[in-house]
């Protein structure tokens, strides 16, 4: 795969105890990739050492073949939408939008901004100050400010983090269509599964400023690089030990051996109350219309969740678990 | 983006800013370390009752102000009546004259041949003035009238930010009107207070027209220190000065430690309480009479100096009210160009000296006040450096600058300023410093670091960035603090009297120069002139 954005070996030390990399990464032309991670996890940094508002310690960054690794964010041909939009309170939405496009003539100017605006759906609200806004318009007016100039890369903070939950879902398949249309190299930071996986084409993993895993949604859900991955993304069950041993033994494991040092991930859809196995009692019923989610004790005292019909047990039922399908994972020593 | 700039560029600029604030304080300080000077101060008993007298006159001060402006800020915020809004903002106005404008308001209105004496010696038929406005006595009242307003004003600020849901909850649990008062309200209150005891203090410290007009026999350390000076006691001056500095930073020691962190900040913002209409009738008459008497009697001495502006020369003795009122003054000052020329004077070096502050403030904030995310190292020097002025009364300053530029050594970076008239300007540029410091750092503060970047991005450069991002969002905090500062300068009597020259008098001195020939009328008439100029600036710079 050759990459249109190519991070290599890029680390930036922060402190003794806090740094990111090293992170070699390749983005293909036209990609949108997610990167998600819990809070602290670096990703707003990897973010920010492409757009150039910070130098790695070592490292280069490459887009669209050209070393940006000393350049100035000014001079990099990213755009930009950051977390709170950074919309200029003072400039209207034309001003805003027109702010990148100085080398213009007047006239192609407003063609490009009318175009921008037109893209967002926004024609029409040239005149309005910022603050004259809702958050979505804002949201749309940072894109269209951040795509006028025509940049080489699309960089997003958290774009939906500021929107309600109801417009978010709908603003996402608006976003990732929005993007597919312009056809921009993309890198959008989140710390959402469900939003990397609706607007990312692939998504890269981060956990304490290192890369776990970088692969497309199914690859990540279904064949985790590593522990952290198998359950930061999706509903996981961790196991250790005997019980880990039996549900492998009941045969979901394939074959695989539970040595000790191993950990079992099992997801909850992959579990399911059979004739004999690992013995529990349902502790608890949350019900989600298509399908309930039981807690399971073992006798170990360890919770077990399953995902299973609506009617499948009760509530202090005493049932027996099966894997259909469950992952190991070398033990990792922090 | 400041990285790139580099520590070099910081440190040149702690440098300039440190021997512009803080070198002719440090050679001051030299210059006192004599001991034939220090024994001489010490053994003179008037040193001491000066310093002593400056001290508890800036207590009492306090004290005063206190008392006048807190029921007054309770009852404008707290009491509806006719005329609260335009009244509550125009009692705030003498805050923003200068002070020279406001004691010679009162030397007309309560002085020995002002209008209430004239009043009283025509109504009881008197041979003389019933009383002699002069003494500590006198400074206190005009003090007391004019620091009011940091009193009313803090104490407002504090009332409107007081969330009612906490009233409310002490009344909910029983407490009655004047248990919430001492128990809830007043100690929310304290930062306010303190803030505004704090400016009191300082001002009342500083204070120098007051004294210097209603002082006589009567001294405090600015006085004393212009006196020694102009007697020849140099060495003498110099202790003098160190001792009033000291008293000044352990004063702003004190009390900015009372202060504390604002507990009402801490808990966020609340709903105001609401104004409450008296319903009684007769309440509500007596509310409306009190405010609207406090404001006359608060705003009579400016509207004094109007009508003693109008008095031709010679032509008002002993009348209780004056007998012609004309126009001559003006005429007179707008005719000769020569009389003009203080007015010129005060208003090209207040201009030059907030240009200059102004830049300086938008260096420190350029260097300092971007990047919340990291420490800058030189941050601490050069945000104390730029508040600095403010810690210290202007005569220290005066003293200060008249020592250091009266040497012509360039090796220890000292040139021969003392007879030019740069310097002037350059003194009241130091002492705006503060004033457009505060304001370009604070806008700095609030500014979100995204648009700076949101700027970069879009391939806007250093400058561009600055020219199109910054310095319109910063503009109205600019044009605060640009135009509170000229109105200083414009009016400044502190620090002109110890540096002014005869090509650079400023209109304080004229002033004073034609008082003591006895010329109120054109006194009054420029006083009057610096009132409308300030009025006017200060609307412009509060302008959105």
């Amino acid at each position: 795969m050759t990459g249109f954005v190519t991070l290599a070996a890029v680390r930036k030390q922060w402190s003794h105890t806090v740094s990111i990399g090293p992170i070699a990464l390749e983005i293909p032309r036209g990609e949108i990739l997610a990167l998600l991670g819990p809070s602290g996890s670096g990703k707003t940094t990897s973010l920010r050492l492409i757009a150039g508002f910070e130098t790695p310690d070592a490292g280069r960054i490459v887009i669209g073949g050209e070393d940006v690794t000393t350049l100035p964010p000014a001079r990099r041909r990213c755009g930009m939408v950051f977390q709170h939009y950074a919309l200029f309170p003072h400039l209207d939405v034309r001003e805003n939008v027109a702010f990148g496009l100085g080398g213009l003539d007047r006239e192609a100017r407003d063609r490009k901004v009318a175009e921008s605006l037109e893209l967002v759906d926004l024609a029409g609200f040239e005149r309005r100050k910022p603050h004259e806004l809702s958050g979505g318009q804002q949201q749309r007016v940072a894109l269209a400010r951040a795509l006028a100039p025509e940049p080489r890369v699309l960089l997003l903070d958290e774009p939906l983090s500021n929107l309600d939950p109801a417009l978010r879902e709908r603003t996402r398949r608006e976003l990732r269509a929005l993007i597919k249309r312009v056809g921009i190299t993309t890198v959008f930071v989140t710390h959402e599964q469900e939003e990397a996986f609706d607007v990312g084409d692939r998504v890269a993993v981060l956990n304490q400023g290192r890369l776990e895993h970088v692969g497309t949604p199914d690859d990540l859900y279904e064949r985790p690089a590593t522990l952290f991955v198998a359950t930061f993304v999706g509903r996981a069950n961790v196991l250790r030990g005997p019980t880990a041993r039996a549900l492998i033994a009941g045969g979901g494991g394939g074959g695989v051996g539970a040595a000790d040092g191993q950990v079992l991930v099992v997801r909850p859809e992959r579990l399911r109350f059979a004739g004999a196995g690992v013995a529990g009692v349902v502790k608890e019923r949350r019900y989600t219309g298509a399908a309930a989610f039981y807690q399971v004790e073992t006798e170990r005292g360890e919770r077990l969740e399953v995902q299973a019909g609506p009617d499948a047990a009760r509530v202090g039922d005493r049932v027996h678990l099966e894997a259909a399908r469950v992952m190991t994972f070398p033990e990792q020593r922090e | 983006m400041s990285s790139r700039l580099g520590p070099a560029a910081r440190a040149a600029f702690t440098v300039l800013l440190a021997w512009l604030v803080l070198y002719p304080i440090l050679i001051v300080l030299t210059e006192a370390a004599h001991a034939d000077a220090f024994a001489a101060f010490a053994s003179r008993p008037g040193e001491w009752a000066a310093l002593w007298a400056s001290i508890w006159i800036a207590l009492a001060s306090v004290a005063l102000a206190a008392c006048v402006g807190v029921p007054l800020a309770f009852l404008f915020e707290w009491v509806e009546f006719p005329g609260r809004k335009t009244l509550g903002s125009l009692i705030a106005l003498p805050a923003v004259l200068p002070p020279l404008v406001g004691v010679i308001a009162f030397l007309f209105l309560y002085g020995e041949s002002g209008f209430v004496a004239r009043a009283v010696r025509a109504l009881f038929g008197l041979e003389r003035a019933p009383w002699r406005l002069q003494g500590a006595g006198a400074i206190l009242l005009v003090h007391g009238y004019s620091m009011y307003v940091y009193f009313y004003l803090f104490t407002r600020a504090g009332l409107a930010k007081l969330d009612a849901s906490l009233v409310e909850a002490a009344q909910a649990l029983g407490a009655g009107r004047w248990e919430t008062l001492s128990r809830v309200t007043l100690p929310l209150l304290r930062p306010a207070l303190a803030g505004a005891a704090l400016l009191v203090f300082m001002t009342a410290l500083g204070s120098f027209s007051a004294p210097y007009v209603f002082g006589g026999g009567f001294r405090v350390m600015t006085t004393q220190i212009v006196a020694t000076k102009l007697n020849g006691e140099l060495p003498v001056a110099m202790v003098e000065t160190v001792a009033l500095a000291l008293v000044a930073v352990a004063g702003f020691a004190v009390l900015r430690r009372t202060a504390g962190d604002d507990p009402l900040t801490a808990l966020g913002k609340g709903t105001a309480p609401r104004r409450r209409p008296i319903r009684r009738a007769g309440l509500r008459a007596v509310a409306t009479a009190a405010g609207w008497l406090f404001a006359a009697l608060l705003l009579l001495p400016h509207l004094t100096l109007a009508l003693v502006s109008l008095v031709p020369y010679g032509s008002w003795t002993t009348e209780a009210l004056p007998p012609v009122l004309s126009l001559v003054n003006y005429q007179r000052l707008f005719g000769e160009p020569e009389r003009l020329r203080p007015l010129g004077n005060s208003v090209w070096m207040a201009a030059a000296s907030t240009a200059g502050a102004v830049v300086l403030a938008l260096a420190a904030g350029a260097l300092v006040g971007r990047d919340g995310r990291r420490p800058w190292r030189f941050r601490g020097p050069i945000e104390g450096l730029v508040a600095l002025p403010w810690a210290l009364p202007g005569t220290v300053f005066a003293v200060a600058f008249a020592t250091a530029f009266s040497v012509h050594s360039p090796p220890t970076l000292r040139w021969v300023l003392v007879g030019t008239v740069a310097l002037l300007p350059l003194a009241y540029l130091v002492r705006s410093l503060p004033i457009t410091g505060r304001a370009v750092l604070a806008g700095y503060r609030q500014l979100d670091p995204a648009l700076a970047e949101a700027a970069a991005s879009l391939g806007a450069g250093r400058w561009a960035t600055f020219r199109r991002v910054t310095l319109p969002l910063l503009s109205p905090a600019l044009a605060a603090g640009a135009s509170l500062a000229f109105v200083a300068a414009l009016g400044d009597f502190v620090t002109s009297i110890v540096l002014y020259t005869y090509d650079n008098r400023p209109i304080a001195i004229e002033i004073m120069s034609s008082l003591r020939l006895n010329e109120l009328g054109v006194a009054a008439a420029f006083g009057v002139i610096l009132m409308v100029v300030s009025a006017l600036v200060l609307g412009l710079g509060a302008r959105r």
